[in-house]
């Protein structure tokens, strides 16, 4: 096989990064459930520990069954390099903890999962991490939020719950004339329907919980380096450019170029602040990954034939699934996603929240759960669940009023789902 | 030929035919990248001779360095230059004329560091060249050691990457593609 050509995405969803073991033979990426490594000498551990050496010292900062997933996430994005993590939320703490000190800011899209906006709002707070709100239908409004503290802009490619397709280029735009990386988390979209690196992200992030793992069955998280964005030029993020002292004055940037983000995060925040993700976790992921461009094209194609569906029920007040033609986000759908639409997505029921509730507590096939990105369908209704706690009107502006269902499709027969859904609405 | 990008197989031809480096502008200090690449290419037995004028008659690593290529002794198979793409044409037009003294096969510019002309006056020459890359990660790449730092390596394959004689973690690239069994 000649190597110049460039392998296919379902090739890499199969191979990149999972050659057999070296040592037994094993062609199934193994899970290592170990904690440590042995050294060879005094000499070997120094230079592991310097970084100058490759290899793993303890399952906190890298475990090779881990690793097998990064690579293959780093592949499937078009990235130099990845880190996988405990969570989501994990991946989005260290990231921020490499680019921002107490006092910076970065500006968000407000359009985000729930869990990220309390990230943000709270958590990240008490850091001295700012968040500034744009709206993610207008990329103007992050260049009108751009200050000299900004040190970032995070959008989610395809928005949770609402399923909105963002205008990454446009958006990118911005970040370029402000200096700054764009972060883009893909967790809904997934890079079988959108690699944001060639939109112009820098920093890619994933809930690997969702559609990459596909079966929720694990939790994991990850952070791709685009390899993209310049450290060195200005200095403003001395983490990742600056002389380190806990590393005897390295540069991340300078020493690993084009990968240094990744290595920093490993080496800088995944070392201090400690969320691994577990080995077996790792497989379980990997495992699912080789399946995701099955999975996504039916995950889509049974989206659009529930919602085409739920658009023409009498019960049903609007369908918010840019998949739809009638939808005000379709264009940017087909130009930026255009192997469909994800699966996740919202629609009114005509009844408010009595009607939520009733209707959920019919469904027969579909679970009653908090995620999404599943082979099973899966339903909530958040004014009674995740965003109970909210006045009314804070559920409406989060997009979670009294007649909000979110639907996560799976990978059933469509005419079960939409029997099932029949039954609840009558 | 043209160097904007190279067949994995041109990389690896050249990385498990030689033996020694002359690295200009290797340096002492163990967190700069030229250091990081003297100690790998030494732990995987190649040989690497420093050239920096101003650590002349002291070791980096353990190897003597010499102020100038023309000082180093032979043979030399690779030129590995850690100046950057300005600097590069000079240390090859001194390369190409103590050819035939060191035994010198290539030409190698570090990552960032591509010098056209310099490639061109080589290859005039004989030797063979690489630009814009770093063989600490060609060999990392096409032995699979970078992808337990989660590097993409950009190697798919389904053949068993080769553990080296010595050590754990420590791999070995092939020395070509295996020949088939039964031709």
């Amino acid at each position: 096989m000649t190597e110049k050509r460039s392998f296919g995405f379902n090739t890499l969803a199969i191979h990149a990064g999972a050659r057999p073991d070296p040592a037994t033979g094993a062609r199934v990426t193994p899970i290592y459930q170990t904690t440590s490594y042995v050294f060879e000498s005094a000499e070997h551990a120094a230079g592991l520990f310097a970084l100058d050496t490759f290899g793993n010292i303890y399952s906190r900062i890298g475990n090779p069954t881990q690793a097998v997933l990064e690579e293959r996430l780093a592949a499937l994005e078009g990235g130099t390099a990845a880190l996988a993590v405990a969570s989501g939320h994990a991946a989005q703490m260290l990231a921020f903890h490499l680019l921002l000190e107490p006092g910076d800011e970065f500006i968000a899209a407000r359009q985000l999962y729930g869990g990220s906006v309390n990230q943000f709002n709270h958590a990240f707070k008490r850091f001295g991490w700012s968040v500034v709100w744009a709206d993610a239908e207008k990329p103007e409004s992050f260049r009108a939020a751009v200050t000299p503290k900004t040190k970032a802009i995070f959008i989610e490619s395809m928005a949770n719950p609402g399923g909105l397709v963002v205008d990454i280029p446009a958006v990118a735009a911005v970040a370029r004339e402000a200096g700054v990386p764009l972060i883009v988390d893909n967790t809904l979209a997934t890079p079988y329907l959108i690699r944001p690196k060639e939109h112009g992200a820098d920093i890619v992030l994933h809930s690997l919980t969702k559609f990459l793992g596909g079966h929720g069955n694990s939790i994991g998280g990850a952070i791709v380096d685009c390899g993209t964005f310049d450290w060195m030029g200005g200095g403003r993020y001395p983490m990742i450019s600056a002389p380190n002292p806990s590393y005897g004055g390295l540069s991340f940037a300078e020493t690993f170029g084009a990968f240094g983000f990744a290595i920093a995060a490993r080496a800088l925040s995944l070392r201090d602040l400690g969320p691994a993700i577990a080995p077996m976790n790792a497989f379980l992921i990997l495992t699912g990954i080789e399946t995701l461009p099955l999975r996504m094209a039916r995950h889509c194609e049974n989206a659009l034939a529930v919602a085409s569906w739920l658009e023409r029920r009498p019960e049903v007040a609007w369908v918010n699934y840019s998949g739809l033609e009638s939808h005000s986000n379709h264009a940017l759908q087909t130009r930026l996603s255009p192997k469909g639409a994800g699966a996740v997505f919202t629609f009114g029921l005509k009844g408010g929240y009595e009607a939520g509730v009733r209707f959920v507590s019919k469904l027969e096939l579909f679970s009653h759960l908090a995620n999404i990105g599943d082979v099973r369908s899966l339903v909530i209704h958040p004014a009674s669940t995740t965003h109970r706690q909210l006045t009314p009107e804070q559920r409406t502006s989060a997009g979670a009023g009294d007649d909000v269902v979110r639907l996560s499709i799976g990978l059933e027969d469509a005419d079960d789902l939409i029997a099932d859904l029949a039954q609840a609405l009558a | 030929m043209e160097h904007d990008h190279y067949d994995d197989g041109y990389i690896r031809a050249i990385l498990a035919s030689v033996r020694t480096f002359a690295m200009v502008g290797a340096s002492p200090n163990p967190v700069r990248p030229s250091y990081f690449v003297m100690k790998y290419l030494l732990a995987k037995g190649y040989d690497v001779i420093p050239i920096n004028p101003g650590q002349a008659g002291a070791e980096i690593l353990g190897r003597r360095c010499y102020a100038r290529l023309a000082d180093a002794p032979a043979p030399v198979d690779v030129v590995d230059i850690f100046r950057n793409s300005e600097a590069a044409l000079g240390v090859t037009r001194d390369a190409i004329a103590l050819k035939d003294k060191l035994g010198l096969k290539a030409i190698w510019m570090q990552l960032t560091v591509r010098n056209d002309e310099a490639a061109r006056l080589a290859e005039a020459a004989g030797l063979t060249v690489v630009m814009n890359r770093c063989p600490k990660i060609e060999f990392g790449r096409l032995s699979g050691e970078i992808g337990w730092s989660g590097v993409n390596s950009g190697v798919v394959s389904s053949r068993r990457p080769l553990m080296a004689d010595k050590g754990v973690q420590n791999r070995k690239l092939a020395s070509t593609q295996p020949k088939p069994e039964n031709p």
